[in-house]
């Protein structure tokens, strides 16, 4: 049968998906504007490695779940989950201590728990949304828990705190960096980079956006529909470990409050980016231009004394509407 | 008689395109006119502008013979017009009666009146002839029942003029003849009933004016006396029609797939075939027979036990990427909701099933840019705009599209379920002779079909399915209706099944 929708899209559909891509970055070129027309030092080498470096935990993890919820999934643990994967890294390096000493060795195995933990994590997600066949968002939301409840129990209802000379030691890891760019904004931009390779430039990526499409459509095409779910959580709980990999050495602890919420921000950018919450469509660079805004919302806020610093959510939250509003005039065109 | 229904020099342009041209148009009380072309005619956008879907660019709409401009189509609605859609506007997790009455809930003061909604259902579907459960919920319902709920409420509104978009592409030959009844009731009692359908004996026999559309133009409106099917064909399609069958190709000798007692639980009972090389199977019987469950269990697509062996080899089970490697492939029936990715381009529905093809590491764009160019060109997919999404596609091009993402994959053996589904007679021709062409080239198909005629036409050998298990084998001559349907309903086992 005729299908006339058809026509439609041919001829006004252009211009106005332009804006639609374009949205989020003339969002962040105006902040950037409001911000150093405000403070004098909002462009100074100090505040903008502040800024990006802060960044770089939720972006890092941001990145990943892009991926998630182009595959038509949602991951609301990532917050406890980070909590959790710092508490378990503390700890190991702790004991590792006496016989790895303090030093390289010492971090690297660190390191290699946190990624394993966010690997271990990623995969019980996976596991259950995919071959058990439980709705992600319950799934996680019973994750989010227990991971936040295990890191209490294990710190104790306290604090998990890093050896004072092993977090000596592993500090530059966040506050250092090459050719004066810190180490954080560099982890950060390289897991944007390959990640929007990923998305825009690999099999993995173009079936992810299938699965969220259409996932009877995807089966039938021959796409192992379990396996690229799975998949997509196993990268978040891995990127999770990296993010925390960048955190711990920042404060050298965790405890039951660590990354409260950084889920929900987490999400926020993801759907400022332009990425379809619904699945099928995705979009790695527009995540991280939607981190950069969540963050320079907090700092405008904080160097500016115009409005307080404790409206910060409500201007976030605000912000993520006005996007979700954005991207349907976007479909409407379709 | 005076019209209850007219168009006046509409036309409809969307953005530069212009889909329709001027067309005049009336619909009598009590008249049942056939809207009949080719895809991309202009058939839907006519209906929708009736209906209140869309305004005209140009031109104007009478209600009993006064200007009338509908808003919405719930405007068209409150005046009396419904629609009937291919895509059914029922909520799927509302029970039947909830669905009948959605919008217009009875009330005994501020709660609802549901035992009188309960007897107004039942009676609506009892004029039907539907034997579904008002309590029913929707997404349980089969296709061809969901069809009867939309169509049962319709007639709850006490719609004057009804227009329906092919309501028999879903139903099978006994729901069609219940559903032509109720169009004849609905006649007699003065409605006005605008009807498309690519089956055109269906317009022959309903039918009491037929307007032909082409290429967004009126070409004719006449009585249906005296307008012959082949007539009609010709006058949508605009050239002569010559025979709508190519040649049937001859097989070969050596067996290419063995299937051996497959069973899917519920659905298909011990069922055995082989195919060979160059063959065209076809596969017939009832909706409802097993024959699209037992084509998913051979691609592993379902669940099953029992043997698949392509070319000798056993083929593992549940992969569909298994079942590709190994030269087979399923296209399904169903292609908007498990065919293709409808707000996806063209190309990444294109190279979807074959996607390893361009590239492991990453996507070669290029090559995926030229495979869509071939594509394109090898099966004459009509489209104003390489970046458009595959839903803007009409159905006969998006079935192009589906045949061109399967054939990408290289398969050797091609299992086609309702190749023509929905699709205009021009582009079955073009499907048909592809088949052959497939055959010919040595590679093997199965047609799976409710239209026998195609079964029939296209066929050298058809499996005859019933109530989930293979029921008989017809070939050669001996493949007519009759034979088909006799062994589909099981009175055929007598008069000497060949399997």
């Amino acid at each position: 049968m005729t299908d006339t929708t058809g026509e439609t899209t041919a001829g006004p559909r252009r211009p106005r998906l332009n804006l639609h891509v374009l949205g989020p970055v003339l969002a962040l070129i105006a902040l950037i504007i409001l911000g150093a027309s405000l403070n004098s030092n909002f462009l100074s080498y100090g505040n903008v490695t502040n800024v990006l470096a802060r960044s770089a935990f939720i972006g890092i993890i941001a990145v990943g779940m892009t991926f998630v919820i182009t595959a038509g999934g949602i991951d609301l643990s990532v917050g406890s989950m980070a909590a959790f994967v710092a508490g378990v890294m503390i700890l190991a390096m702790n004991a590792m201590i006496p016989t790895l000493g303090i030093g390289v060795p010492l971090i690297v195995a660190g390191m290699t728990v946190a990624l394993l933990a966010g690997l271990g994590a990623g995969l019980i997600n996976g596991f259950l949304i995919s071959k058990v066949g439980i709705e992600a968002f319950i799934v996680t939301l019973g994750s989010m828990g227990i991971y936040r409840s295990l890191t209490t129990w294990l710190a104790d209802g306290g604090t998990l705190s890093l050896d004072f000379d092993a977090r000596s030691f592993y500090r530059p890891v966040y506050y250092d960096g090459i050719l004066g760019i810190a180490w954080p904004i560099i982890v950060f931009a390289l897991v944007a980079i390959l990640g929007e390779l990923a998305m825009r430039k690999t099999p993995f990526g173009r079936h992810c956006a299938a699965l969220g499409a259409n996932e009877q459509v995807a089966r039938y095409s021959a796409v192992k529909v379990d396996r690229v779910r799975m998949a997509t959580y196993v990268l978040l709980g891995m990127l999770v470990g990296v993010a925390t990999i960048m955190y711990v050495p920042r404060l050298g602890s965790a405890s039951g409050s660590t990354g409260v919420l950084w889920e929900l921000e987490a999400i926020a950018a993801v759907i400022i980016g332009g990425t379809v919450l619904k699945g099928g469509f995705g979009r790695v660079w527009g995540t991280v231009v939607g981190v950069l805004i969540l963050s320079l919302i907090d700092n405008i806020l904080n160097l500016a004394s115009i409005v307080s610093p404790y409206l910060n959510g409500a201007i976030q939250g605000v912000i993520v509407i006005l996007a979700v509003v954005l991207q349907r005039e976007g479909k409407s065109a379709d | 008689m005076s019209a209850v229904l007219e168009a006046r020099g509409v036309t409809r342009s969307f953005g530069p395109i212009r889909v329709l041209h001027g067309i005049d148009f009336a619909l009598l009380p009590g008249e049942v006119h056939a809207l009949i072309g080719e895809n991309g005619a202009g058939k839907s956008t006519m209906m929708k502008i009736l209906g209140g879907y869309l305004s005209p660019t140009e031109g104007e709409l009478l209600l009993d013979g006064q200007p009338v401009r509908f808003a919405d189509q719930r405007d068209a609605e409150s005046a009396g017009i419904l629609m009937i859609h291919q895509e059914f506007n029922l909520a799927l997790q509302l029970t039947v009666e909830e669905n009948l009455f959605l919008g217009r809930e009875k009330r005994r003061g501020i709660f609802l009146d549901k035992a009188a909604m309960r007897d107004e259902a039942r009676d609506l579907l009892a004029r039907l002839d539907c034997h579904v459960n008002p309590r029913a919920r929707i997404r349980d319902l089969s296709v061809p029942d969901r069809q009867m709920v939309e169509i049962a409420r319709a007639i709850g509104r006490n719609a004057r003029v009804l227009i329906m978009d092919e309501p028999t592409a879903v139903l099978t030959g006994r729901e069609t003849d219940v559903l032509l009844g109720q169009i004849e009731r609905l006649r007699a009692q003065g409605t006005a009933i605008l009807y498309t359908s690519h089956k055109l004996d269906e317009i022959a026999r309903i039918a009491d004016r037929v307007t032909v559309l082409r290429d967004g133009s009126h070409i004719t409106t006449r009585p249906a006396k005296g307008f012959t099917e082949h007539g009609m064909a010709e006058a949508m399609v605009g050239r002569e029609l010559s025979d709508l069958f190519p040649p049937k190709p001859v097989a070969g000798d050596d067996i290419v797939l063995e299937v051996e007692s497959l069973t899917v639980p519920g659905k298909v009972r011990d069922a055995s075939f082989s195919l060979r090389r160059g063959e065209v199977l076809g596969f017939a019987g009832l909706v409802g027979s097993g024959r699209t469950e037992l084509m998913e269990a051979i691609v592993g697509l379902r669940p099953a036990t029992g043997a698949v062996r392509v070319n000798g080899k056993p083929l593992a089970a549940g992969s569909v990427l298994a079942a590709r490697k190994a030269g087979l492939v399923y296209l399904t029936e169903d292609r908007k909701e498990k065919g293709l990715l409808l707000g996806k381009s063209l190309t990444e529905n294109l190279t979807l099933l074959a996607l390893d093809r361009f590239g492991t590491l990453t996507i070669d764009k290029r090559a995926e840019d030229k495979a869509l160019t071939r594509a394109i060109s090898d099966f004459d997919i009509r489209v104003k705009d390489r970046g458009m999404t595959a839903g803007s596609l009409s159905g006969g091009n998006q079935q192009k599209l589906l045949l061109a993402k399967t054939m990408l994959a290289e398969p050797q053996i091609v299992i086609i379920d309702e190749p023509t589904r929905g699709i205009d007679i021009g582009t079955k021709q073009q499907i048909y002779d592809f088949i052959a062409a497939l055959a010919a080239q040595g590679k093997s198909v199965i047609v799976v079909s409710s239209e026998l005629a195609e079964v029939i036409g296209l066929a050298d050998r058809v499996i005859v399915m019933g109530r989930g298990h293979i029921a008989g084998e017809l070939t050669g001559d001996a493949i007519t209706e009759d034979a088909i349907l006799r062994r589909a309903m099981g009175v055929g086992e007598l008069t000497g099944a060949s399997a």
